[in-house]
């Protein structure tokens, strides 16, 4: 799950990871109160989205008054901010964040993740602050500082410190550094995280060690033992079919094609909009129905499905194991009675009992393609959209 | 022979009273799986089907039956501590069906287990089936055949297609091993590499990834140097988009890394078959071993 930067910080803050003095607004009113709350100089007024570089895109500006920061507010939300990572339609800002400004003397970067090839979380420094760690490692995988951590001790103080050395800095700042990444890692590792970037990690010109950005990603297997940060979720950054198919206990992910498919097991769904696109198709959706596939999920996965307006044919793939294709095609059957489909459907059903299934389909007189294997029925929805 | 489960396992099973438990150890029954010992704490003493033993603890379940191979039905929140427990009692392998387990839990597990001698499969996986002598999990077991294919996957279902095709073509297999679809898994592609590598009924391998993570890419790596059978490999997600999670806690590209083209290339330079289609699979393995 992802959560929005003013989020993170709250998180951090409870952590005593050092963060600018700020707020969230969801108004411009808000925004006014909070910024003659900070009492300062300088402000920053921050789009608050789930996407980055919203820098770029005019989401992220300086102000030097109250005044300046009621205008950018009015300005800023309600906008439609593109970002590279939003795609050319952009995401409505919302919200709000207003910050004290900071007087930067360094920007760094500093991340936690999990390394999946050696199973421990790494940490990783670059000087290289306010840029993609992507790109550092593609260009200059020197520049990066990695440590990792053994989960049955954590990290030790001497590899916070290696990490604030490699970084450059000095006196005070090491100090400072060590606390900052010690508690980051605290919070990650007591609120079940799967990412934290804070990127730029900055030191002021007092040799203050604070984040200016924080992202934070949780995984979401965890999120049980969490219900605070399960608040923190944000239904406007997400599809409101996927919401609707959360609810049923569907797995779904909208996408650009025109077949729709409904599969059981995650890695055949994948394989089936993989399939489509060999055949000449396109994958309107990844859609896993799980292991039970019954006339309810399967009734649910076609309301998700036919909510598409793209949609002109379905797909259905269920290899029966434990749960047999007969009764797969009973569901489909009823689910097709209380759900009108005006779009072609092919269906293929393997395994357990697939010829009593064919058999049952065959006699309902309803009006769809039976397909026997996976490639037969790629190209048989290929045939009908055409 | 076949690898990590043969004719001899005594497996136990963890939560055979719940109702996935209670289900899937009656296939594997069925099956002629040996399933010597449940373990559900608080029911110990009594008997699952009339004729299964349940423990409270799996110490005792392995000092009375001499079990040596687990299987975890728990729930999430609780199958760390189910593997901990196996492993506390000397179980040789543990195969975890369990699916939503924190990363947080599996990263300690992990790095526990490397200093045992207990081999964890899974989690968030089928499990694994030696064809007529031993299934342990919860794949459809009348899809298989007993051969010389080992199969290797993150997946589920799709390895259950996988392995029909491949029977539909008159090959079995050694071993069919779902190594789990979450980012951090316990046996991964390289260590059941190894195993089929030493396994002289195994005369090829099917190895079924998916997007995210590396683990492909190293089993590539590790196959060019290492393994010397004939390897068939088809990914999942070629048309998966950037950023999202596809099902599996583990499927996900990010950063731009752990795309299917990525994989697939590092596959085909390390000589592997590749198939694009998952249609494929069978036949291509079929081409390879049945030349003249």
């Amino acid at each position: 799950m992802n959560i929005h930067e003013y989020q993170a910080k709250e998180i951090l803050r409870n952590y005593n990871v050092a963060v600018p003095r700020g707020k969230v607004a969801f108004t411009v009113e808000e925004a006014v109160r909070n910024a003659r709350e900070l009492d300062s100089h300088v402000f920053v007024v921050k789009a608050q989205i789930h996407a980055g570089g919203r820098g770029k895109g005019g989401g992220v500006k300086l102000a030097k008054s109250v005044e300046e920061v009621k205008k950018m507010s009015d300005d800023m939300l309600g906008m439609n901010l593109v970002t590279h990572q939003t795609g050319p339609e952009g995401k409505e800002v919302k919200r709000l964040l207003i910050e004290e400004g900071i007087n930067i003397a360094r920007e760094l970067y500093l991340g936690i993740v999990l390394d999946r090839s050696v199973s421990k979380l790494v940490i990783m420094a670059s000087t290289e602050g306010g840029v993609e760690i992507e790109k550092v490692a593609a260009e200059k995988p020197e520049a990066i500082i990695k440590e990792y951590i053994d989960p049955q001790i954590g990290l030790q103080s001497f590899q916070a410190r290696k990490i604030a050395f490699g970084l450059g800095l000095s006196g005070e700042q090491i100090k400072n550094a060590v606390h900052f990444i010690s508690s980051l890692y605290k919070a990650f590792v007591e609120s079940d995280a799967s990412l934290a970037e804070i990127n730029p990690l900055v030191v002021t010109a007092e040799g203050q060690v604070l984040a200016l950005d924080a992202k934070m990603n949780f995984d979401d297997s965890a999120l049980f033992r969490h219900p605070h940060i399960l608040e923190m979720r944000d239904q406007h950054e997400e599809d409101p079919l996927e919401i609707e198919a959360s609810q049923y206990k569907l797995n779904y992910i909208k996408l650009d094609g025109n077949v729709g498919c409904m599969v059981n097991g995650a890695g055949l769904a994948m394989a089936t909009m993989d399939i489509i696109k060999l055949a000449g198709g396109m994958p309107a959706n990844f859609l896993d129905v799980g292991g039970g596939a019954n006339v309810e999920t399967v009734r649910n996965g076609f309301k998700i499905i036919l909510s598409d307006s793209n949609v002109k044919a379905i797909l259905i793939n269920i290899f029966g194991g434990i749960v047999r294709c007969d009764r797969v095609a009973q569901g489909i059957i009823e689910a097709t009675q209380s759900v009108e489909i005006k779009v072609p459907m092919v269906i293929r059903l393997a395994g357990t009992n697939a010829e009593e299934a064919a058999e049952l389909l065959k006699n309902s007189q309803m009006n769809f393609e039976v397909a026997q294997t996976l490639e037969e029925a790629a190209q048989k929805v290929v045939q009908v959209l055409n | 022979m076949s690898i990590i489960v043969h004719k001899t396992s005594r497996v136990l099973v963890q939560g055979i009273t719940g109702k996935e438990g209670t289900f899937h150890t009656l296939q594997m029954m069925e099956y002629g799986t040996q399933v010597v010992a449940g373990v559900t704490p608080g029911k110990g003493g009594q008997k699952f089907e009339g004729k299964v033993p349940i423990f409270n603890t799996v110490k005792e379940a392995v000092d009375k039956t001499k079990a040596n191979v687990s299987v975890v039905f728990v729930p999430p929140a609780f199958a760390a501590d189910a593997v901990y427990e196996a492993a506390d009692a000397g179980i040789e392998a543990v195969v975890c069906i369990s699916e939503g387990i924190p990363a947080m839990d599996m990263l300690k597990v992990y790095n526990y287990l490397k200093k045992t001698g207990t081999r964890l499969i899974g989690p968030n996986c089928p499990g694994i089936i030696s064809p007529g002598r031993c299934k342990v999990g919860i794949m459809p077991g009348f899809i298989h055949k007993e051969g010389n294919v080992g199969v290797i996957s993150r997946s589920g279902t799709l390895t259950y297609e996988a392995v029909d095709q491949l029977t539909r073509q008159g090959m079995g297999q050694s071993t069919c091993i779902g190594i789990g679809g979450d980012p951090v898994i316990g046996t991964r592609f390289i260590d059941a590499l190894q195993l089929f590598k030493d396994d002289p009924d195994t005369k090829a391998v099917v190895l079924i990834g998916e997007i995210g993570g590396t683990a492909e890419e190293e089993a590539a790596a590790w196959i060019k140097e290492h393994f010397n059978k004939p390897v068939v490999a088809f990914i999942a997600g070629q048309t998966a988009p950037p950023g999202r999670r596809m099902g599996h806690a583990g499927a996900i590209i990010s950063g731009g890394k752990g795309t299917a083209a990525e994989k697939m290339d590092a596959l085909k330079k390390a000589g592997i078959s590749v198939c694009k289609s998952p249609a494929d699979i069978g036949k291509t393995v079929a081409s390879i071993l049945k030349k003249p």
